[in-house]
């Protein structure tokens, strides 16, 4: 059951990744990634780690997807615009990190797979679980993350601020 | 759930011959689908119809009092009518996401049903992060609402579906603050857990437990009333400048889905400030003293005379603030989209950073004996506030010059 189950999610959401690339209207991908966040959810769930499979659809499916949205919808982008997009030096960028991630994952898989087919802990995905290692062991990565998204708030307000001097 | 799947197939001698997860399946299948859906559909009816008399009364007229007893019919009517009108799709609208948008918007509400416990054991699905999966629901909803707004293809409908995003978005914040104030004094997020903190009585209960709690029951009731589009902050659907909002283009089954899904939404903030603030389900010796009334012996008839004076107990709270929701619509302005957006930013969310600052201090130094005391002083001032309503009602009917009359009725 649970591995038809699977089968059918990592379909899902492969496919609605590929599809969210391959589309022309931007609102369309946009819902294709809500999609794929959901089934990845269902996959999270699938390994009982509830917690953050809802952490998952909060904060991606809820926030950050109505963000996205929200500004395509604010852009307002005519079809015609986004067809004869050329190669831009930021797509360069984007490919390079692109392939860095995708061959830091492959090293991973191939260096230590064990981390990929070993048996998961009862207790993976778990709020208690999800807060210790957030707290003992990934604490300075946590307070950085924070301090990114801080500096990003005080840029967005800088920058949304009418100038009053 | 789960317990009283066990008792019932112990009871019937035909559930045992089938494998046990087929029944446990078959029957969270039946509630969810059957019953929740007949409730959902039932509930949206009466509360129409409930809705269009206290705002007859509100301003001074009848109401609808036509159709059946009462025009107790009317929503019925309604219904079929919209039922029977043509399905339009604007041409200039994206036609997929035109169709399915309604859809998110009913599933999100409907899953959040899925959570919430009627009973100590007439729950669907109770897992330890109910709390935390009912804001998550709300994510299909916001989707859901931005993706009709953008599909129509229409102005009003798009600025709607904006606007719905951004209160949204914002008011999420208090109300996850709120939650998480809750989760914190529990040390949980299990609905069942929270409830079973509570008790019974008022005292009980984590509304009157400090002013904290207090203050966050307000802030919780305000936001979950902008997250859910009520007046006063129905900004999305607001008639007077934007003809109806983000579900403008829709008309016949798809605007019946809409208008479900709004008064689900009605419920649920009720059934969840319940949950959170005033004790869910929590009926003290009243399912004892029920049980001994009718002298049940049958277990499985004991069982179901104590859930369903729970199930009372709960939706009787849940529809006091359903009619206080209803009687807030019809009675304050709306608010404009600044005042809105200051509301949310400038008072609720700094607020619940501190009350969330103050609760964790309490939850770690103030003692057992100490948030008793508490307790009985905020309940006494509860208990000062509602006797206070109840004289100057009476001061009304007794000696405003104004004829109220006092049968719903008449």
């Amino acid at each position: 059951m649970e591995t038809y189950l699977f089968y059918i999610f990592s379909f899902i959401t492969v496919w609605t990744v590929i599809l969210m690339i391959l589309q022309k209207n931007p609102i369309a991908s946009a819902t294709c990634l809500v999609i794929s966040f959901f089934s990845l959810a269902a996959l999270f769930a699938l390994l009982n780690a509830h917690f953050v499979a809802v952490l998952q659809i909060l904060v991606y499916a809820g926030a950050i997807m109505v963000l996205f949205i929200f500004v395509i919808m604010l852009l307002n982008l005519k079809k015609s615009e986004l067809m004869h997009e050329k190669m831009s030096r930021l797509s360069f960028f984007a490919i390079i990190i692109g392939l860095g991630l995708f061959s830091f994952l492959m090293m991973k898989f191939f260096l230590i797979p064990q981390i990929f087919f070993g048996e998961i802990s009862p207790s993976f995905g778990t709020a208690q679980e999800v807060g210790q290692s957030m707290f003992t062991q990934y604490a300075i990565p946590f307070e950085l993350i924070g301090i990114l998204l801080l500096v990003g708030i005080i840029g967005a307000v800088l920058l949304g601020r009418k100038d009053t001097d | 759930m789960e317990n009283f799947i066990t008792n019932m197939i112990a009871q019937c001698s035909w559930l045992q011959s089938l494998p046990k997860w087929v029944v446990v399946f078959g029957f969270q299948i039946f509630f969810s689908v059957l019953i929740l859906f007949a409730f959902v559909a039932i509930f949206a009816m009466l509360a129409g119809y409930v809705e269009r008399r206290v705002a007859g009364r509100i301003q001074s007229r009848i109401g609808p009092n036509r159709v059946g007893p009462q025009g107790i019919l009317q929503s019925l009517a309604d219904g079929i009518k919209v039922f029977l009108k043509e399905d339009v799709v604007p041409t200039a609208a994206d036609p997929i996401l035109f169709r399915i948008a309604p859809y998110f918007v009913f599933v999100g509400m409907f899953l959040a049903f899925v959570a919430i416990p009627f009973s100590a054991q007439w729950v669907i699905s109770d897992f330890n992060l109910g709390i935390f999966y009912l804001l998550a629901c709300e994510a299909l909803v916001v989707i859901g609402i931005v993706m009709s707004g953008w599909a129509s293809n229409n102005k009003w409908s798009l600025i709607g579906g904006m606007r719905s995003a951004a209160q949204i978005v914002s008011y999420e914040v208090p109300v996850s603050l709120t939650i998480l104030m809750i989760v914190l004094w529990c040390g949980t997020m299990d609905i069942q857990q929270i409830i079973l903190s509570q008790g019974p009585m008022p005292w009980h209960w984590h509304v009157f437990q400090n002013p904290f709690l207090f203050i966050g029951f307000f802030i919780f009731f305000i936001g979950s009333l902008a997250e859910g589009n009520r007046m006063p902050f129905d900004m999305p659907e607001a008639e007077s400048e934007l003809v109806s909002g983000y579900n403008t283009e829709y008309s016949g089954f798809r605007f019946i889905i809409f208008f479900f899904a709004e008064f689900a939404n009605l419920y649920l903030i009720g059934a969840i400030v319940t949950i959170l603030f005033l004790g869910g389900w929590q009926a003290g010796v009243l399912p004892e003293f029920f049980v001994s009334i009718f002298g049940a012996e049958n277990p499985w008839i004991v069982a179901l005379i104590k859930n369903f004076t729970q199930l009372f107990v709960f939706q009787a709270k849940a529809l006091v603030l359903v009619f206080v929701i209803i009687q807030l619509r019809w009675t304050l302005p709306r608010v404009r989209v600044d005042q809105l957006m200051a509301l949310c930013w400038k008072y609720l969310v700094p607020i619940s950073f501190v009350n969330l600052l103050a609760i964790s201090f309490w939850v770690v130094f103030v003692p057992e004996i100490g948030t008793k005391i508490t307790a009985g002083v905020m309940t006494t001032f509860g208990a000062i506030i509602f006797i206070y309503f109840f004289y100057r009602v009476y001061w009304q009917l007794k000696f405003s010059k104004a004829k109220i009359r006092m049968n719903p009725f008449s």
